[in-house]
């Protein structure tokens, strides 16, 4: 998969807000392959050495800093353009949320942010709420890959917006990353197996009883779930196949 | 409509009656529910879901690993100003006590800051006493000026503002509004606040809401704990945090709830609140307000505050001194006596050894 001129093979993608520790996020990039890997703005302190949490991002990776925090586009934008001036790249993952009960991304807002950073040469991967009309405006306002939840942030309650997403695969041209809301490595594979580019994960992770093993078996579940999608699973039908099927007399 | 409103309708609430009303099952219904209602949430503020405290904290850890995953926020206050024109009774830089008073100078601040920021914090908390005269709106936002250089995200308690002056001091740089009520009950806050701008109970209630609506990016709310009786002043708190919550979704709202300490007046709090308390209140929150933050000040001792890592908590301040100018001059009198003295790296170490990370930053100005 090609996103912003990058190959990308390993489709686990990492967000790494919620470690206990930071040096929990090399080992479990490295346990899983990662290549990709978010971190919030607000996070990064380049004046603390030790404890700035883009210091442990390994260098190999590509690091997607995040939007975290906006509440409009306006301070998406702001924030993305602050995290180029500190050296994290022209990546970034377009996060804009008003709504501090669930965590629902605004839409709206984040188009508006999409077109503006992309149009500032920025390789844009917007957060959203599952719709088509929204991704089909994102790929206009020239996103580079469209991030649908599949449930809240850090619910882990699974692909919840399974029939969303679906129709997001089907009709969207760019890579399909389902964004937030799963909580085990069968819902990763799951999502794989219908078609997604990839997802991205932290809570499941960062919160496992050992990350950096949880990190492994959802890489595991997505190059399994990837490879499931590639092959093209058999028809699974509701019913065994009748031994005397109803329509067998007809033989003409 | 705002808090005042919402608050009257428990007016002639029996709380005492549903108390005694509360069964296991109750408490256990509770404990379960997904989303809590009001009502569920003073189910396990009261005395009877004390027994079920460690299914209750069980379930509470869950919840804070889940939305927060395992870090703790360090921040600091820095006091640049105790005049004081109020005589809250248990305060010890009410107007009547004799202390020297002071305000620091521009370059004071500047020496505090630069000594604060040398332990790597970068949130920090600026707090005056209520004196527009002496600690104006221009003065506090001076201050903030020069906070800025040092960190990047500033919070301030000080007397209730005028929602214009909330937008004033947010457009000069503050991002975080803290205040608390004291006492949600009107008629013993009456009683404890004789004098003084602060009489002004409602004024001082609707004061989360200004600062909401004047674009603060997070507010912190509390009761002062030892006031008046504690469940349902938890509880109001609790509630007040809710309705913020729903009334503006894009701010971060948490509570503190700040117990009181030995001051300079001597005042004795009527009521005590044990730890065990104090951790009931918190685990309840946590339930009631799953992505509520909770801020622990080092007014708790530091064996206790170990313990409440775990249980909830989101953010703790560290290195902390309540005494104007008090980290260039040791020796100033402070608001209240600290508990917890460690500094901010023995914090941080603290913190990593319970399986968390310390958080320096978490907000940046943008």
């Amino acid at each position: 998969m090609e996103i912003g001129g990058r190959q990308i093979t390993n489709r686990l993608f990492l967000g790494t807000g919620k470690f206990s520790s930071n040096r929990l996020i090399p080992e479990a990039v490295r346990a899983a392959g990662v290549q990709v890997v978010t971190v919030a703005l607000r996070r990064v302190d380049m004046e603390f050495e030790q404890e700035n949490i883009a210091a442990y991002i390994p260098e190999d990776c590509i690091m997607m800093p995040n939007t975290s925090g906006a509440r409009n586009a306006q301070e998406a934008v702001r924030i993305a353009r602050l995290a180029r001036a500190a050296g994290c790249g022209n990546w970034v993952k377009i996060e804009v949320i008003s709504d501090n009960r669930y965590l629902l991304p605004d839409n709206y807002e984040t188009i508006k942010a999409t077109e503006i950073l992309a149009g500032e040469g920025f390789v844009v991967l917007p957060y959203m709420s599952p719709d088509l009309m929204v991704a089909k405006k994102l790929v206009e306002a020239g996103a580079a890959a469209v991030m649908p939840l599949g449930a809240p942030i850090g619910s882990n309650r699974g692909l919840k917006t399974r029939e969303l997403v679906r129709i997001l695969i089907d009709e969207i041209p760019l890579p399909i990353i389902v964004d937030a809301g799963l909580g085990r490595p069968s819902e990763a594979a799951e999502a794989m197996e219908m078609g997604a580019a990839a997802v991205l994960v932290n809570t499941a992770i960062a919160t496992a009883g050992d990350p950096v093993a949880m990190a492994r078996a959802f890489s595991l579940a997505v190059a399994a779930g990837r490879l499931a999608y590639l092959a093209g699973p058999g028809e699974s039908v509701e019913y065994a196949r009748a031994s005397s099927p109803l329509t067998g007399f007809l033989r003409d | 409509m705002s808090f005042y409103e919402e608050r009257k309708k428990y007016e002639n609430f029996d709380f005492d009656g549903f108390f005694e009303q509360v069964t296991d099952a109750d408490v256990r219904r509770a404990i379960n529910r997904d989303r809590l209602t009001p009502l569920d949430y003073l189910t396990l503020l009261s005395p009877r879901a004390e027994v079920h405290l460690e299914e209750i904290a069980q379930k509470a850890h869950r919840l804070t690993v889940q939305h927060f995953g395992r870090v703790i926020l360090l921040f600091t206050p820095i006091y640049v100003a105790n005049y004081c024109t109020n005589q809250c009774l248990y305060c010890g830089f009410k107007a009547t006590n004799r202390l020297e008073r002071k305000k620091l100078t521009p370059a004071e601040v500047e020496e505090e800051a630069r000594i604060i920021a040398a332990t790597g914090l970068k949130h920090i908390l600026l707090l005056t006493g209520e004196s527009r005269s002496k600690s104006p709106v221009s003065y506090i936002r001076e201050c903030v000026e020069i906070l800025k250089k040092y960190f990047t995200s500033i919070g301030i308690e000080v007397y209730p503002l005028e929602e214009e002056e909330y937008r004033e001091l947010v457009e000069a740089g503050v991002d975080g509004f803290c205040m608390y009520q004291e006492v949600y009950d009107e008629e013993v806050y009456a009683r404890l606040h004789p004098a003084g701008p602060k009489r002004n109970y409602r004024y001082r209630l609707e004061a989360p809401e200004r600062a909401c609506r004047a674009g603060m990016r997070t507010v912190n709310i509390g009761a002062l704990l030892g006031l008046h009786e504690w469940r349902t002043e938890a509880f109001f708190t609790g509630l007040h945090a809710d309705y913020l919550q729903r009334a503006y979704p894009e701010v971060e709202i948490s509570i503190s709830p700040p117990r009181m300490r030995p001051e300079l007046g001597g005042f004795e709090p009527p009521v005590k609140v044990t730890d065990r308390n104090l951790v009931q209140y918190i685990l309840a929150f946590r339930l009631f307000m799953p992505r509520g933050g909770v801020t622990i000040s080092s007014r708790e001792r530091a064996e206790l505050r170990d313990h409440l890592v775990r249980l909830g908590v989101t953010k703790m301040s560290a290195g902390s001194n309540t005494a104007v100018g008090g980290r260039s001059h040791p020796e100033a009198v402070g608001q209240f006596e600290i508990s917890d003295g460690r500094s901010v790296a023995e914090m941080a170490a603290m913190i990593y050894s319970q399986g968390y990370q310390p958080v320096y930053k978490d907000w940046q100005m943008v």
